[in-house]
C-alpha cells in the first residue's frame, strides 16, 4: 500500500509543473461527457415522456383490442366481452383544443377504473386507490400533469373550457402524469369527446384465449403499447440527436487521449525511475489507473452537471419541435433520475479508459533499462501514417457498403460515421503529403523549416485537427442540410398552403353548415373541402384525404412524380397519390396497385407522389366522393377558401362569430406558414446549438494541443532563436505554421461537409423522414464555415502563442545548457 | 577583436541572488582561439551565452571590434547571431525536422553568405557527404557534433563560440571532432572560443583560461 | 345478513380503501349525503316481486346467496354468491356511465382442495350489471342468478381464478322477513336495513376445482338488504350466522362488535315450514371458542359455541375449512361451517372487522 502511496505521489507531482496538461485531460472529459449527458438526457427525457404517455394506463396486460384502422367502436362489444367473462377495461381517447397562448391540443383518455385490470396504476396511482366518488362523480376529474397544467394556463381545482366551449371535469395535479395527457372517467370523455357509447380500445388483461368468433370479426389484437408508434415516429430524431451527441463525445474523448498520452510520454523517465528504485510494474501501472479514475470522476461530476444544465438549456426548443413534428409531448423541465447520473459518470470513466488504455498499455510494455531516447519522429511517423491509411481505406470500404447495400438509418448512421472517422485518419496522411509536396519547392532556409517543422509537429496536432475536420465537416454537412431543407420547405410552403383561409370545424355537421353557408358568400372564388379518415397501413398511422376535383390542385399541389392523366384518374376514383415517405415506406411506385382502404374497398393505381414534408403519418390523396362512398366515417375534416385579400378579414370574423370558432380553427394562410416554420426553426435550434458547442469543443482541443505543445515547441524553436531568428519572428512563424495546418484542415472540410451534406439528404434523410432533398450549396454559408474555423483555430492558437513570444531568453538558455 | 570588460551577471535563484560572473576582463585577437575553463558552475557557458548576444550583462562591456555588444536591440543581437558568430553547443541542437543539408546550410543561407563551394568543401572535410539526406536522430552523437560544427562555420563567421563541443562524445571522437574543427576555423579564418573543462582539450588551442569565482584567475586571456 | 358489513365495504369503495382517511371523516361524509337517500322506516311493507328488484333510492344493497353441498363422495363444499350495489349520489338510475351505481361481485368455492374466492366490479348505466325484477336477474359481468319472478327457482353461476360454479336453486318454503316485517335493527342507535331471506332452497348442481367438475346437491339461503345508513360510530365489525338444523329449523343470528360495551345482538328463529320468531340480543348466547390465523396474519373465531335457550339450541358450530378468507378489496372471513350438540346442521359464518 506505502509502495502505491509513493508512487502515487510521484505521480501526481506531475501535474504540479503541468497544470494546463491536467486541466486538458479534465476538459477533455469533461465536455465529451457534457455534451453525450446532455444530449441523452434530452432523449431520455422524452422516451421517458413518451413511455410514461404510453404507460399511462399501464399494467400487467400488455395486449388490447382495437378495431381494425382504430377506428371507434361499439361500447356493445365491450358488454359481449364482459359477459363472456372476458376481463376487459374500456378506453376511449381522442383529442380536445384549447386556445390557450398557443393553440393546445392534448391527448384525452377516458378510462373505466372499475374494470381496470388488478396491479394497473394510472400515473403511479393504484386502481383500486382510486377516489371513485370524486373521479365519476359530477363534475368529477380531469387529472392533468404539471406541464400541461401550465399550457391551459389554470390551476388545479379549476375547470378548463376548450375551444369548443365545452367544460372540463375539476383539474387535479398529477405530478406524474406525462405531458399532454389529460385523464377523466370514461363518461366525461365521452361526452368531451361527442363519443357517447363508442370505445377506442380495451384493455386485456388474459392475452392467452381465442377471441370469440362474433368479436374476432369486429376486433383485433394489438401487442405491445400504443406509444410505439410515437416512438417510431421519433425514433429518427432521437438518432439524429444521438449521432451529434456521439461526435462530440468523440471529439472530447480526442482531447483527453493527446493530454493523458502526453503525459505518458513525459513521464517514461519517472516510470523508469520509480521501477528501477523496487515499485512493482503492477503498482505503477495500478497508480496510473487509479489517477486515471481521479480525473475520470472530476471530469464525469463537472461533464454530468454541465449536461443537465445544457439539456435544460436546450429543452423548451426540443420540446416544442417534438410537439410541432410529432404531436408528442414532453415536459418542459428535466426529472432526471439517480441512475441517469450514475451513467454520465460512468460514461465518463469509459471514456478515460478509452481515451488512457493506450497509454497505460504502452508504459506497461515500458523496457526497464532502455535509455530515454529523443524521439524518433521521423521513423516514427512513416508507420504511423500508413497505419491510420490502412484503417482509413477500410472504413471507407465499409462506407461504401452502406452506401451500396444499406437500407435503414443505423446503416446510414454507419455510413456517416465510416466516411467521417475515415477522413479523420486520412487527414495526417493527406496533410503530410501536401506539406511534403510544398517543402519540395522551399528554397529560403526559413520558409524550409516553416514546413518542415510544422510536418514534423503533425502527430501532436494531428488530433486536435482531426477534431477541427469533424466539427467543421459536421457543421457544413448540417448547415447545408438545414439551409436546403429551409429552402425546399419554405418553397413546398409556398406552393401547398394557396388557399387565403383555413378552416377547421369542430366535427362534420358543423363542417357541412360552414360549406353551405361559405357556397353562398360571393367573394369566394375557389371553395375547397376536404374529407378526412385516419387508418393504419401495414402497421403505419395514414392519413387518407378525400379531395374534390378542382382545377386548383392541378397547379397548386407539387407533384415530385406523376403519370399522365394522373388527376383525371384521381378525380374519377381509380387512383390515388401518396406521399414520399409513405411510397418509400410501402415500398410502392408509380403504377403499383395500392388497397388503401381494407377489402372490399377495390385496390386503386398510384399515379402521384408528392412531397409531405414534417409529417410523421403517412398521406394519401383520394377522391372526396369515392371516399365517402366507401367510409360513411369520413370526416368532413377541413375547407379552404380562397378570396380577394380586402375579403380575408371580414370572412374570417363572420364565420368566428357565426359559427363560434376560434383562432385555431379559422386560420389565414400566413398565420398556418408562420407556425409552420416556427416549429421547423425550432427543430434545428437544438442541431445547431449542438453543432457549434462540438466545433467550440474541437478549438478547445486545438487550443489544449497547442499549449501542451508549447514546452516541446521550444526545444524546436530555441535553435532558430540561438542562429538569429528573433522571438517576435518566431511567435509570428508559429502562428503560421498554425494556421496554415488549420487552414489547410478546413479547405479540407468543406468538401467533406458537402458529402456528408449529400449523405445526409440523399440516404440519411430518406431513412429517417422517408424523403429526399436537393443537395443545395450555398457559397455564403460555406466561406462564413470556413473564416468561423480559421478563426477558431486563431483563437485557440493565440494564447499559446503569446506564452511563446513572451518566453524570456533565460528559458530558451535553459535549452542549450544545464548550467548557469 | 573581442574585448570582455568587468563583466557581471548574477540570477536571481529561490534562494537569492546568485553571482556568477563578478568582472571578468577577457582578450581575443582575431584568428586566435581561447580555451575557457572552469569548474562546473563556474560561469562558463554563461559568458558565452553573454558573448552571442543570447543573454545581457548586468554591467561591464562587451566590444566586438571596439563596438559595445550591449546596450544593442533584440533585433541587432539576433543579426549578430545570425551574421557574427558561430555557435556550436554540447547538445548538438540541430533542427530535428531538417535534413543534414539543410542543416548545414540553415545559418548560411538566413545569414545571406552562401558559398556552394565553401559549403561542398566543408561537407567533405566532415565525412558528411553521405550523410546529406539523412535527419539528425539517424545520426550518431560524433556525426551531429561535426553538421553543428558545418552549421557554424557555413557562414564563415568571424567568431566561433563553441560550448563543451565535444562533451558527449568519448575521448577518440572528441580529439577528432576538435581537430576537424580547429582546421577548419583556420580556414575560414574565424576567432574560436570555446568552453570546456578538459585540460588535455585546452592545450590543444593557442589561449587558456581559467574562470574562477566569476573572475578570470589565469593571466593567459590578457 | 350483514348490513354493516355492506356498510364498510361501501366506505371502502368510495374512500378508495384509503387506509389513512380517518373514519370519522368518511363517516361525516356519508351523513351529510345520507339525508338524500331514502330513509329505512317501520311499517313500510315490502312487496314482491318489485323488492326482488334494485332499490335505487337507497345506498347500499345486496343479493346474497350461500350453499352448503356435499358430492357424490360424501365430501362437503360451501358455495357463495353476492352482489352489491353501492350508490355514489342519492337519485333514480341513470342510462350510461354517469349512472350513480357501483356493483360489486364476490363469489367463493370451498371444499375439499381449500376455499377460493372472486371478486368482480361494474358500473352501472351501461347494462354491465343490474338486477331486475321481472323475469328476476341479478347479474355482473359473466355472472348471473336468475329465474322466476317469485326467485322460487334460480340459477346460479359464478366463477373465478381456478373454480367455477353452476347451481339450480328450488324454493320448498316460504319468504322469510326479519325484524319487524322486515324492518332489522342494527344497532340500540337507530341503524336499521330492510331485510328479508329465502332461507329454503334445494340445491343441484356442479362445482368446478381446478377443472375438475364435480357434480353436487345441497341447501341454499338467500338474503336481500338494503338501507341507506352508515354504521353507528364505535362499531368494529361483526360476527353473522346462518344456519340450517338437521329438525329442518333455521336460525339467523348476528352480533355488531362495539368498541366499548357488549356487542349488539339480534337473530330470527324460522320454523321448518317459515314461521318466524324475533330472537333479541339476551336471548342470544355467543362464544367464541377455537382461533385461527388467517392468510393477513389476523386471528379469527372458526369454532363459537352458540346457545339460544328458550328454543333448547346449545350447539358448537365450527368451520369446514378455517381459512375461509376472503381476499378481497374488503377481506374478510365467509365460509361454511358444521353443527353439533343438541342438534346437528350445517350453515354458514361470516366475519368482518377482525
Amino acid at each position: 500500500m506505502s509502495a502505491l502511496l509513493l508512487t502515487m505521489q510521484a505521480l501526481l507531482s506531475h501535474w504540479r509543473r503541468h497544470r494546463v496538461q491536467g486541466l486538458s485531460i479534465i476538459t477533455g472529459l469533461w465536455l465529451a461527457t457534457a455534451l453525450w449527458t446532455g444530449v441523452q438526457a434530452l432523449n431520455s427525457q422524452a422516451r421517458n415522456d413518451y413511455a410514461r404517455a404510453s404507460a399511462v394506463v399501464a399494467g400487467p396486460a400488455h395486449a388490447q383490442l382495437v378495431a381494425p384502422g382504430a377506428q371507434r367502436f361499439d361500447q356493445a362489444l365491450y358488454l359481449q366481452l364482459r359477459q363472456l367473462g372476458w376481463a376487459v377495461s374500456p378506453v376511449v381517447e381522442g383529442r380536445l383544443r384549447f386556445a390557450a397562448e398557443q393553440p393546445l391540443s392534448v391527448r384525452l383518455i377516458g378510462i373505466e377504473p372499475l374494470s381496470l385490470p388488478p396491479a394497473t396504476n394510472i400515473a403511479g396511482i393504484a386502481a383500486q386507490d382510486f377516489d371513485l366518488q370524486a373521479f365519476i362523480g359530477t363534475p368529477g376529474q380531469a387529472w392533468v400533469g404539471p406541464d400541461t397544467l401550465q399550457q391551459l394556463g389554470v390551476k388545479p381545482g379549476e375547470q378548463a373550457v376548450t375551444s369548443d366551449g365545452q367544460v372540463l371535469p375539476t383539474l387535479v395535479l398529477t405530478p406524474q402524469l406525462a405531458p399532454g395527457i389529460v385523464i377523466v372517467d370514461i363518461g366525461h370523455a365521452q361526452a368531451l369527446l361527442h363519443a357517447e357509447g363508442q370505445l377506442s380500445r380495451l384493455l386485456l388483461t388474459d392475452d392467452s384465449k381465442p377471441l370469440p368468433d362474433a368479436i374476432a370479426a369486429r376486433l383485433e389484437r394489438q401487442p405491445g403499447e400504443d406509444d410505439t408508434g410515437l416512438q417510431r415516429l421519433t425514433e429518427s430524431f432521437h438518432l439524429n440527436l444521438s449521432a451529434l451527441g456521439l461526435l462530440a463525445f468523440v471529439v472530447g474523448l480526442f482531447i483527453a487521449h493527446a493530454a493523458i498520452g502526453l503525459a505518458l510520454e513525459q513521464r517514461r523517465g519517472l516510470i523508469r525511475t520509480l521501477r528501477a528504485c523496487g515499485i512493482s510494474l503492477g503498482t505503477a501501472l495500478s497508480g496510473l489507473a487509479l489517477e486515471l479514475g481521479v480525473f475520470a470522476l472530476l471530469g464525469g461530476l463537472l461533464g454530468v452537471a454541465t449536461g443537465y444544465l445544457l439539456a435544460a438549456a436546450l429543452l423548451p426548443d426540443f420540446a416544442a419541435s417534438l410537439r410541432g413534428l410529432y404531436g408528442a409531448s414532453v415536459a418542459g423541465h428535466l426529472t432526471l433520475s439517480a441512475e441517469w447520473w450514475l451513467i454520465g459518470v460512468a460514461v465518463s470513466v469509459l471514456g478515460a479508459l478509452l481515451a488512457g488504455a493506450s497509454s497505460v498499455l504502452r508504459a506497461a510494455r515500458l523496457p526497464l533499462l532502455a535509455l530515454a531516447q529523443p524521439q524518433a519522429w521521423r521513423l516514427a511517423q512513416g508507420p504511423w501514417l500508413r497505419r491510420q491509411a490502412w484503417l482509413a481505406g477500410l472504413l471507407l470500404l465499409l462506407a461504401l457498403a452502406c452506401y451500396l447495400w444499406g437500407n435503414s438509418l443505423p446503416t446510414a448512421f454507419t455510413l456517416l460515421a465510416a466516411l467521417l472517422l475515415a477522413s479523420a485518419l486520412l487527414l495526417p496522411s493527406v496533410l503530410d503529403a501536401l506539406l511534403g509536396g510544398l517543402a519540395r519547392r522551399c528554397r529560403e532556409p526559413l520558409t524550409q523549416w516553416f514546413v518542415a517543422d510544422s510536418r514534423q509537429q503533425l502527430p501532436a496536432v494531428s488530433l486536435a485537427l482531426m477534431a477541427l475536420l469533424l466539427a467543421l465537416a459536421a457543421s457544413v454537412g448540417v448547415g447545408s442540410m438545414t439551409e436546403g431543407f429551409r429552402r425546399t420547405f419554405t418553397g413546398w410552403l409556398d406552393q401547398r398552403l394557396a388557399a387565403d383561409l383555413y378552416v377547421t370545424p369542430r366535427d362534420t355537421a358543423q363542417a357541412l353548415q360552414v360549406r353551405d353557408w361559405l357556397a353562398t358568400q360571393s367573394a369566394i372564388s375557389t371553395l375547397l373541402p376536404s374529407w378526412r379518415v385516419e387508418l393504419t397501413l401495414q402497421g403505419w398511422p395514414v392519413q387518407v384525404q378525400g379531395i374534390i376535383d378542382d382545377p386548383g390542385y392541378r397547379s397548386r399541389w407539387p407533384l415530385l412524380e406523376l403519370r399522365a392523366q394522373a388527376w383525371e384518374q384521381l378525380a374519377g376514383g381509380t387512383a390515388v397519390m401518396l406521399s414520399e415517405q409513405l411510397a418509400r415506406r410501402l415500398g410502392v411506385q408509380l403504377g403499383d396497385r395500392l388497397q388503401v382502404l381494407p377489402a372490399p374497398a377495390p385496390g386503386m393505381t398510384v399515379v402521384g407522389l408528392y412531397a409531405d414534408y414534417g409529417n410523421p403519418k403517412g398521406h394519401v390523396l383520394v377522391n372526396a366522393d369515392w371516399l365517402r362512398r366507401q367510409r360513411a366515417d369520413a370526416a368532413l375534416s377541413g375547407i379552404s377558401v380562397n378570396l380577394p385579400a380586402e375579403g380575408i378579414a371580414p370572412l374570417k370574423h363572420e364565420l368566428q362569430a357565426r359559427f363560434a370558432l376560434d383562432d385555431s380553427r379559422v386560420v389565414e394562410q400566413s398565420t398556418l406558414k408562420r407556425w409552420s416554420t416556427d416549429v421547423f426553426s425550432r427543430t434545428f435550434a437544438a442541431t445547431a446549438a449542438l453543432n457549434s458547442l462540438t466545433l467550440g469543443v474541437a478549438g478547445i482541443a486545438l487550443f489544449i494541443s497547442l499549449l501542451s505543445l508549447g514546452q516541446q515547441r521550444l526545444g524546436q524553436l530555441a535553435p532558430l532563436w540561438a542562429l538569429g531568428v528573433r522571438r517576435g519572428q518566431l511567435a509570428w512563424l508559429s502562428l503560421g505554421q498554425t494556421l496554415m495546418l488549420s487552414s489547410l484542415t478546413v479547405l479540407l472540410a468543406i468538401p467533406l461537409g458537402v458529402l456528408l451534406a449529400w449523405c445526409l439528404v440523399a440516404v440519411v434523410n430518406v431513412q429517417a423522414f422517408g424523403w429526399r432533398l436537393p443537395l443545395y450549396l450555398f457559397p455564403r454559408q460555406l466561406l462564413q464555415l470556413a473564416l468561423l474555423g480559421v478563426l477558431t483555430s486563431l483563437l485557440a492558437s493565440a494564447w499559446p502563442l503569446w506564452q511563446l513570444a513572451r518566453r524570456q531568453p533565460a528559458e530558451l538558455l535553459r535549452q542549450f545548457a544545464d548550467e548557469t | 577583436m573581442l574585448v570582455v570588460e568587468q563583466l557581471c551577471k548574477s540570477f536571481t535563484t529561490a534562494q537569492g541572488t546568485l553571482p556568477v560572473l563578478q568582472g571578468v576582463d577577457l582578450r581575443l585577437a582575431r584568428g586566435s582561439s581561447l580555451a575557457l575553463m572552469g569548474e562546473s558552475g563556474s560561469g562558463k557557458s554563461t559568458l558565452l551565452h553573454l558573448l552571442a548576444g543570447l543573454d545581457r550583462a548586468d554591467s561591464g562591456r562587451i566590444l566586438i571590434d571596439d563596438e559595445p555588444l550591449d546596450g544593442r536591440s533584440e533585433a541587432a543581437l539576433a543579426r549578430w547571431r545570425r551574421q557574427g558568430i558561430g555557435l556550436v553547443f554540447q547538445q548538438y541542437n540541430l533542427i530535428s525536422s531538417l535534413d543534414v543539408a539543410a542543416n548545414l546550410a540553415f545559418q548560411a543561407r538566413l545569414a545571406g553568405r552562401f558559398e556552394a563551394r565553401w559549403q561542398d568543401y566543408l561537407t567533405r572535410q566532415l565525412g558528411l557527404a553521405d550523410l546529406l539526406q539523412r535527419y539528425p536522430e539517424q545520426l550518431s552523437g560524433g556525426q551531429q557534433q561535426r553538421v553543428a560544427i558545418g552549421r557554424a562555420l557555413a557562414a564563415r563567421p568571424a567568431l566561433l563560440l563553441a560550448d563543451e563541443p565535444t562533451g558527449s562524445l568519448d575521448e577518440a571522437s572528441s580529439d577528432q571532432v576538435l581537430e576537424l574543427m580547429l582546421q577548419l576555423v583556420a580556414e575560414a579564418g574565424s576567432s574560436v572560443l570555446m568552453v570546456t573543462h578538459s585540460q588535455r582539450l585546452a592545450l590543444r588551442l593557442e589561449q587558456r583560461c581559467l574562470l574562477q569565482d566569476g573572475r578570470v584567475q589565469d593571466g593567459a586571456g590578457r | 345478513m350483514k348490513p354493516e358489513a355492506w356498510l364498510l365495504i361501501a366506505l371502502a369503495l368510495l374512500a378508495g380503501c384509503d387506509p389513512p382517511q380517518p373514519p370519522a371523516k368518511s363517516y361525516a361524509g356519508l351523513g351529510q349525503e345520507a339525508g338524500a337517500f331514502n330513509p329505512v322506516t317501520r311499517n313500510h311493507a315490502l312487496v314482491f316481486p318489485r323488492d326482488h328488484a334494485a332499490h335505487n333510492g337507497f345506498r347500499i344493497e345486496w343479493w346474497y346467496v350461500t350453499a352448503n353441498l356435499r358430492d357424490s363422495q360424501g365430501r362437503e363444499w360451501g358455495a357463495q354468491w353476492t352482489l352489491f350495489r353501492s350508490a355514489l349520489r342519492a337519485g333514480p338510475e341513470t342510462l350510461g356511465w354517469d349512472s350513480p351505481n357501483l356493483w360489486m361481485g364476490h363469489a367463493a368455492l370451498t371444499g375439499p382442495g381449500g376455499h377460493q374466492s372472486g371478486e368482480t366490479l361494474a358500473r352501472g348505466g351501461i347494462g354491465q350489471a343490474g338486477v331486475q325484477a321481472q323475469p328476476f336477474r341479478a347479474w355482473i359481468n359473466d355472472w348471473s342468478l336468475q329465474g322466476s319472478d317469485d326467485i322460487g327457482q334460480l340459477q346460479m353461476s359464478a366463477g373465478g381464478q381456478g373454480f367455477a360454479y353452476r347451481l339450480m336453486l328450488h324454493s320448498s318454503g316460504p319468504l322469510v322477513l326479519h325484524g319487524d316485517q322486515g324492518y332489522s335493527e342494527k344497532s340500540g342507535k337507530g341503524q336499521a336495513s330492510y331485510y328479508y331471506s329465502q332461507p329454503f332452497y334445494q340445491v343441484t348442481g356442479e362445482v368446478e376445482h381446478d377443472g375438475q367438475r364435480v357434480a353436487v346437491t345441497g341447501k341454499a339461503w338467500l338474503d336481500r338488504e338494503w338501507s341507506s345508513q352508515p354504521l353507528a360510530a364505535g362499531q368494529s365489525g361483526w360476527d353473522w350466522f346462518s344456519l340450517h338444523l338437521d329438525s329442518g329449523a333455521k336460525v339467523m343470528l348476528f352480533r355488531v362488535r362495539e368498541d366499548a360495551g357488549p356487542p349488539y345482538r339480534a337473530g330470527t328463529w324460522i320454523s321448518a315450514t317459515g314461521e318466524t320468531q324475533v330472537l333479541s340480543g339476551e336471548q342470544i348466547q355467543l362464544q367464541a371458542l377455537a382461533w385461527t390465523t388467517q392468510q393477513n396474519g389476523k386471528q379469527v373465531p372458526t369454532r363459537w359455541r352458540v346457545q339460544l335457550p328458550a328454543q333448547g339450541l346449545d350447539v358448537q358450530v365450527e368451520a369446514l375449512e378455517p381459512q375461509a378468507w376472503m381476499n378481497t378489496r374488503f377481506p374478510y372471513w365467509e365460509g361454511p361451517v358444521r353443527i353439533s350438540g343438541s342438534v346437528g346442521g350445517r350453515g354458514y359464518l361470516e366475519m368482518t372487522g377482525y
